[in-house]
């Protein structure tokens, strides 16, 4: 298994990762270091298992009741699945962004974004406001929405909303951000937006993102790992996977011959 | 054959605008304010009875909903899935019992019970509200309100379930993956979005509530007054009809009962348009008309 | 890095998953005390007697129920007719015919006359019929019941109707076979299982009705020997002995409710089995 040599940096180090749905194996002993601050796409055909891995860094498989997981994975050297560690906590430190934006309805774009802030204690309006500013500015939605915070978060455009979702996920600091397929619902403009987004925030931030779209992969990421029916082809350089990949697998995928 | 419906509710319409015909002239509008319910003199008025429907649905809500929505609320988010089916299909079969059968255990298991131990107790604790003052019988308003309650749980607690259910999971995702425990996901994401459904589903209650006929009559104790304490008797504009109905002499004293049905039929149309709104605006899928 | 709140959540959560089970419980335990009671004191008084004889005279122990069980059944069975074929052809056309304002309002309207007080069904069936008649009848019985059986059939037709995929009627129409005749035949024919459990669960609904059948059947100590008598029922007569002084009558109340909520219950429980192969219930 491929790993990535650059991991005296690494945010995450995935070590066996298996995961069982039922009897079914969606992932296959998957070992993987991720780097911090940086981007890295995780690329494959549909059901190959990106997804499902994204959501066992978070572990968000666990609403799953069918779901098992083996193996281990650490978070800046702990253990984000030991017996004394509370999925809640594990999710505080590594925030997610889903494929359909999802804000809270009934909420404004401020409560949207100070909500996880909220649930955690905050109290002070001075700070919430100062981080909602902060993480709006990190959306790059601040601009569009500063005069009308308290709006409702639906009445935002798809762009909008999907970058509201980031906003939200930044306001409680994560270490790391997952975002899986975000831009899959959104125009090319949006999209476009997205990606800007991304590449702005790795000096801050660690950032995983699952894509289908290899363009989107290639423009945005710094290292891609590649899945193939559950397991982990390759992983590098995200010029070298699209250029020179070590695996015919990859080769093939990468060109276009299937997937 | 689908037309029968409209020709049922002008049929309906019509029969008690007939039937209170007689009522409606002598006394007009007069006939809601008045508390006096003197079939002797031929003198009648609703308040009691429009008191007594108010007060009782009042109170088996104020039981009823808190306890409903919690159950909703366990059944589709907290508990353990073995659990589920078992305790739907209790809920549901409770919804089949019949109103007389409950009220026969209202009579004799209870009232007894009630008057022995809880209103005792109630008495003690909260006495000092007006509520909660004075001597009981056992078959009082409280009662009344407790056996209802009874009676529309099983209808909130499923209609509550399927607005729960019908929150999209990607909703419950996002707070999940913000960090937030089982309850809180619960109430940031599945409760304010269900908000207008959960009230419908309390509408629909309600309008249950209002028209519940033979339960309330066997333990309300059938004496139209207005009074401040829930421990003495009352009565319901249904329970009225159905308790002096096929004695009613004369033509104003049937006619008075069938005013007394229309302003009840008015009430629950009412209440219940209002539930079908709020429900039809709010879930997608089609709610399960409930009995 | 904890939140400092941390444990103050942690026991919220717990809390609130204890409550809501305890509400869970609370709900299902008037059940319980029901089933309890009644088994209790009811099913001690169930004998050959309680099936066969009439009521005893007021006052005097003994006698049974016969009239009253005989009696509920001549009432669903005349509701039957009277509500499933304009319940069921109903719900056809609101599934099948008909422009969608129309249906819309009819749809409203069946919900409509699904939220009317029982009692006051019964008291227009009254006007209607029992006032011109002179005389208190099962058939006004039988009619008030199958007046509120329609809304109730109509609407769960429609919906079972509904579920059928729209693929078997454009298949059965492409072959060219005539509409009525597809609806017949190839959808009523899938949904037969559905149309029957709602059925059933309406007949089982109006079978514990009690407030309509005061102004209507009235109720009767002896048998009915044709329609346009009042007829006893399960429900009037355990009404009528719970709230009258006589012990011995109070025993045959408890005796008749067990027999009345065994009825009711087997056909939920039962039609709750047939469709179970048909629709996973999924939680």
């Amino acid at each position: 298994m491929a790993t990535d040599p650059n991991n005296s940096a690494a945010a995450l180090t995935v070590r066996n990762l298996s995961v069982f749905f039922g009897k079914n194996a969606a992932v296959k002993n998957v070992s993987l270091d991720i780097t911090a601050k940086a981007v890295t796409a995780i690329i494959g055909p549909s059901g190959c298992g990106k997804s499902t891995f994204l959501r066992a860094i978070n572990r968000m498989h666990e609403l799953n009741p069918d779901a098992r997981m083996e193996g281990e994975i650490k978070l800046f050297g702990d253990d984000i699945y030991s017996r004394t560690v509370e999925s809640v906590t594990v999710r505080r430190r590594i925030g997610m962004v889903f494929q359909k934006s999802n804000p809270f309805p009934t909420m404004s774009i401020f409560e949207n974004v100070t909500v996880g802030l909220r649930l955690n204690g905050m109290r002070d309006r001075k700070m919430l406001a100062e981080r909602t500013e902060e993480s709006l500015r990190m959306a790059a939605l601040w601009d569009e929405v500063k005069d009308r915070l308290n709006a409702p978060a639906i009445s935002l455009s798809g762009g909008q909303q999907q970058r509201l979702c980031i906003a939200r996920a930044l306001a409680v600091q994560p270490e790391v951000l997952l975002m899986d397929e975000p831009a899959s619902a959104l125009d090319p403009l949006a999209t476009a937006k997205i990606e800007d987004l991304i590449v702005s925030l790795k000096k801050d931030y660690t950032i995983v993102i699952v894509t289908h779209n290899m363009q989107q992969a290639a423009r945005a990421s710094d290292f891609t790992a590649f899945f193939y029916l559950g397991e982990l082809v390759e992983c590098g350089p995200t010029p070298k996977i699209f250029t020179s990949p070590a695996q015919k697998r990859t080769e093939d995928y990468v060109t276009g011959r299937f997937g | 054959m689908a037309l029968a419906v409209f020709a049922l509710i002008a049929l309906i319409g019509f029969e008690l605008f007939r039937g209170s015909h007689l009522a409606l002239q002598k006394f007009g509008w007069h006939f809601l304010v008045s508390s006096d319910w003197d079939p002797v003199n031929d003198i009648y008025g609703a308040l009691p009875f429009i008191f007594g429907t108010l007060v009782s649905s009042a109170i088996a809500l104020v039981i009823a909903v808190p306890i409903s929505i919690a159950t909703a609320v366990y059944l589709t988010e907290l508990a353990p899935l073995q659990v589920r089916q078992p305790l739907i299909m209790f809920i549901e079969l409770l919804a089949a019992v019949p109103s007389v059968i409950l009220g026969l255990w209202g009579i004799f298991v209870m009232v007894p019970w009630l008057h022995l131990h809880l209103f005792p107790a109630l008495r003690t604790t909260l006495g000092f509200l007006p509520l909660f003052q004075g001597p009981d019988y056992g078959y009082c308003m409280l009662a009344a309100g407790i056996i209802v309650a009874i009676m529309i749980i099983p209808i909130i607690t499923s209609v509550s379930r399927e607005i729960l259910r019908s929150v999209p999971g990607l909703q419950r995702e996002a707070a999940y993956a913000l960090g937030a425990t089982r309850w809180e996901v619960t109430r940031i994401a599945v409760l304010s979005y269900a908000k207008k459904g959960l009230f419908g589903a309390v509408i629909l209650g309600l309008g249950r509530a209002l028209g519940e006929t033979m339960a309330v009559t066997m333990v309300i104790g059938n004496i139209p007054q207005i009074v401040a304490s829930l421990f003495k008797p009352g009565a319901t504009l249904a329970s009225v009809i159905a308790n002096e109905f096929n004695e009613a002499t004369g033509d104003l004293y049937p006619s008075a009962l069938f005013e007394l049905g229309l302003v009840l039929l008015g009430l629950t149309v009412i209440v219940n348009i209002l539930a079908q709104l709020l429900l039809k605006t709010f879930a997608g899928p089609s709610v399960k008309p409930q009995h | 890095m904890t939140a400092p709140n941390h444990n103050w959540r942690k026991f919220k959560n717990v809390f609130m998953q204890t409550l809501t089970f305890v509400c869970a419980i609370l709900v299902v335990t008037p059940l319980l005390l029901v089933f309890y009671h009644l088994i209790k004191e009811g099913f001690s008084s169930i004998n050959l007697a309680f099936f066969t004889q009439l009521p005893k005279p007021e006052g005097e122990t003994g006698g049974g129920m016969s009239n009253a069980i005989v009696g509920t059944f001549v009432l669903l069975a005349q509701a039957a007719v009277i509500g499933v074929p304009v319940g069921v052809l109903g719900g056809v056309f609101l599934s099948e015919y008909g422009g969608t304002k129309l249906n819309w309002w009819i749809r409203f309207a069946a919900d409509i006359l699904n939220g009317v007080p029982s009692i006051t069904w019964g008291i227009v069936v009254w006007g209607l019929l029992v006032v011109p008649m002179h005389t208190y009848s099962a058939l006004a019985g039988g009619v008030v019941l199958g007046l509120m059986m329609i809304p109730l059939v109509m609407r769960t037709t429609e919906e079972v109707l509904q579920l059928v995929p729209g693929g078997y009627r454009e298949a059965a129409l492409a072959l060219g076979i005539a509409k009525w005749r597809t609806i017949v035949q190839i959808v009523i024919r899938t949904a037969l299982k559905g149309i029957v459990t709602g059925v059933l669960l309406a007949l089982a609904r109006v079978a514990g009705e009690t407030a309509p059948l005061i102004f209507t059947a009235l109720g009767n100590e002896n048998w009915a020997h044709n329609l346009t008598q009042p007829i006893a029922a399960m429900p009037l007569q355990i009404f009528a002995y719970a709230i009258g002084p006589y012990n011995d009558q109070h025993r045959q109340a408890w005796a008749g409710a067990f027999v009345l909520l065994v009825l009711v219950l087997s056909i939920n429980i039962g039609v709750r089995f047939l469709t179970r192969d048909r629709f996973q219930q999924k939680v």
